[in-house]
């Protein structure tokens, strides 16, 4: 395995930063849809089964059949990685849009009071108060949302986007296991990279959940 | 001064949470809005920063209808204390305490320093600055709490059962330092509370409110006591209330009688007292107890040991509730009287207070009939 790595470096490790920025971009941009869409379904209670109950639904398309049909919707070439980006994008979102709104309802109900009542405005209630104690929810639910894209990412390579999913396409047409388990260790290992980056990020954002109370 | 202009809360499903309540809070004051739950007391304090808005009235600010005023704007000039504190946990305690600065667009720097101030203002050590919520107890962080609503210097103070959920030391203790603090601040405050005992210690005024949203009495607190409006008040101030009602009379002099004492730390000498018992007190003929003759033989040194504890002590000057205490709590039956610096001045009995309680109700009484 060690030299077919050897062998094939430059190839791989090419494969290897495409699966990264694939993963991750659909990562940022899912998040960045899931906020607004998290806090509409917390805000307004009738928002929350519509928008949770689609989004869950949203989940359940098969991969390999979005990345066929976006490039027609999109208009982009079927290669194109824009369709994976979207593809993922849509079920970051999937994801995280509960994640969201059940990391801004987690928020106690007290501290919202307070918080009106210092007098914050509704914006900046959200993002000085409600976001920053539902970043160990989120973070969460990213770290979730982070694995299955390393995992759905290798799905594209059956339509031939160059990715670490190329490693077992090749291994199935040379009937070769090498490349296969190369593939699986590596996904893992980015897997695991992504998980722990997004754990110390929220470690980080969040100092005063590790604060213990003095003896 | 915050004056509730026949203000009522209506809900489309019918009910109301509060009914054409008039009522000032005077400035400079403590107003107790007390009563059962659903009566409406939280919904009123509430309509005051517009956290709920009334459906009829108005409440002034002083000269200011405060519905013309942005809500914000308003809150900022209203500190506000709850149950549980409600601190954000993500901050540390010198930020909570400076959140309504940080609003106002203070300075970092003059911010935090006015925290700290407040900080030890509220009896907390400046080391608990750089703390998280959760790293204090239940006692402290209603004490930030109240710094924080006091950072900004706000004219009104909003409080809704601000000490209902720590215990009842914390509470009689956070009471005490609430009243010291108000005595220095002189704040508007009105105070929500479902506790009738809390209302009346510490209330210069105390509405009374029924189910239904509706203003019972508005009175002090020994008139409470002493003259109920209706049924429903005096159901709700409670038992004892004659009693606790003496705690709002005040004699200006105590007839005492003089009280031989010995000296802690000194040789017992005997005593003249014809029921054994002798008064003891410190260096500074502060009373500390009552010791037994028939305990320790002539000439021994008084000690701690000996020192029955068991009596108050009334202060000249002082309330007649505190004065009969003294005498009911002695075990002798003569309540020793002190001084405003906690000097011994001597003793009074059961019979003489009662004496001066009846004085005074045949003059009330007078009152009315003249």
């Amino acid at each position: 395995m060690i030299s077919y790595f050897q062998q094939h470096q430059s190839q791989i490790l090419s494969w290897l930063g495409w699966h990264a920025r694939l993963s991750a971009l659909p990562l940022l941009f899912g998040l960045i849809l899931a906020l607004p869409l998290g806090w509409l379904a917390r805000r307004y209670r009738w928002a929350y089964p519509p928008l949770v109950g689609i989004a869950g639904l949203l989940y359940t398309i098969p991969s390999l059949a979005l990345f066929i049909v976006l490039p027609g919707i999109l208009k982009t070439k079927i290669l194109d990685p824009t369709n994976v980006v979207v593809a993922l994008t849509i079920y970051t979102v999937a994801l995280l849009v509960r994640v969201v709104a059940d990391g801004l309802a987690a928020v106690p109900e007290d501290v919202l009071q307070a918080a009106t009542a210092m007098g914050y405005r509704g914006f900046g209630r959200l993002v000085r108060v409600e976001l920053p104690i539902a970043v160990p929810v989120i973070g969460a639910g990213l770290r979730v949302a982070a694995v299955s894209n390393v995992s759905l990412v290798s799905v594209s390579a059956l339509i031939g986007v160059p990715e670490l999913g190329q490693l077992f396409t090749n291994g199935f047409q040379l009937a070769y296991q090498t490349p296969i388990l190369l593939g699986i260790v590596l996904s893992v290992l980015l897997a695991l990279a992504f998980d722990t980056a997004i754990q110390l990020f929220t470690r980080a954002l969040t100092p005063w959940r590790r604060a213990v109370r003095p003896a | 001064m915050i004056r509730f202009d026949s203000v009522s809360k209506r809900y489309p499903d019918g009910t109301t949470a509060v009914d054409t309540l008039d009522l000032t809070a005077p400035a400079g004051q403590i107003t107790v809005l007390v009563g059962p739950s659903g009566c409406g007391k939280t919904t009123s304090l509430r309509m005051v920063n517009r956290m709920i808005a009334p459906t009829e009235g108005r409440i002034w600010l002083d000269e200011k209808d405060t519905g013309t005023l942005k809500p914000h704007e308003l809150r900022r000039q209203m500190g506000y204390v709850i149950q549980h504190a409600g601190l954000f946990p993500h901050r540390t305690i010198v930020d909570n305490v400076a959140t309504v600065p940080y609003l106002l667009g203070w300075d970092r720097k003059r911010a935090r320093s006015r925290a700290l101030e407040l900080l030890e203002r509220v009896g907390l050590p400046v080391h608990f600055a750089k703390r998280y919520p959760a790293q204090l107890s239940g006692g402290q962080q209603q004490r930030v709490g109240v710094a924080r609503a006091l950072a900004a210097d706000p004219p009104v103070m909003l409080m809704d059962e601000p000490f209902s959920a720590v215990d009842p030391v914390v509470r009689a203790q956070l009471q005490e330092e609430f009243l010291r603090l108000q005595e220095e601040l002189g704040k508007t405050i009105v105070f929500v509370t479902h506790d009738i005992d809390e209302a009346i210690k510490l209330g210069d005024q105390v509405a009374v409110m029924r189910a239904g949203g509706k203003l019972a009495q508005l009175a002090a607190p020994g008139e409470l006591l002493s003259e109920p409006a209706d049924a429903f008040v005096a159901g709700f101030v409670g038992r004892d209330r004659g009693y606790r009602a003496l705690g709002f009379s005040t004699v200006e002099k105590l007839p005492t009688h003089e009280e031989q004492a010995v000296q802690l730390g000194s040789a017992f000498g005997g005593t003249d007292s014809p029921d054994g018992w002798q008064l003891v007190v410190d260096t500074d003929r502060a009373p500390q107890g009552w010791l037994r003759a028939a305990e320790l033989a002539p000439g021994s040194t008084v000690t701690e040991q000996h020192v029955h504890r068991g009596g108050t002590l009334a202060e000249q000057g002082g309330n007649l509730r505190a004065a009969l205490d003294a005498c009911l709590s002695s075990p002798t039956g003569r309540g020793v009287v002190v001084d405003q610096d906690g000097a011994l001045l001597g003793t009074v009995t059961a019979a003489e207070v009662l004496a001066l309680i009846e004085g005074r109700a045949d003059q009330s009484s007078g009152t009315v009939r003249g």
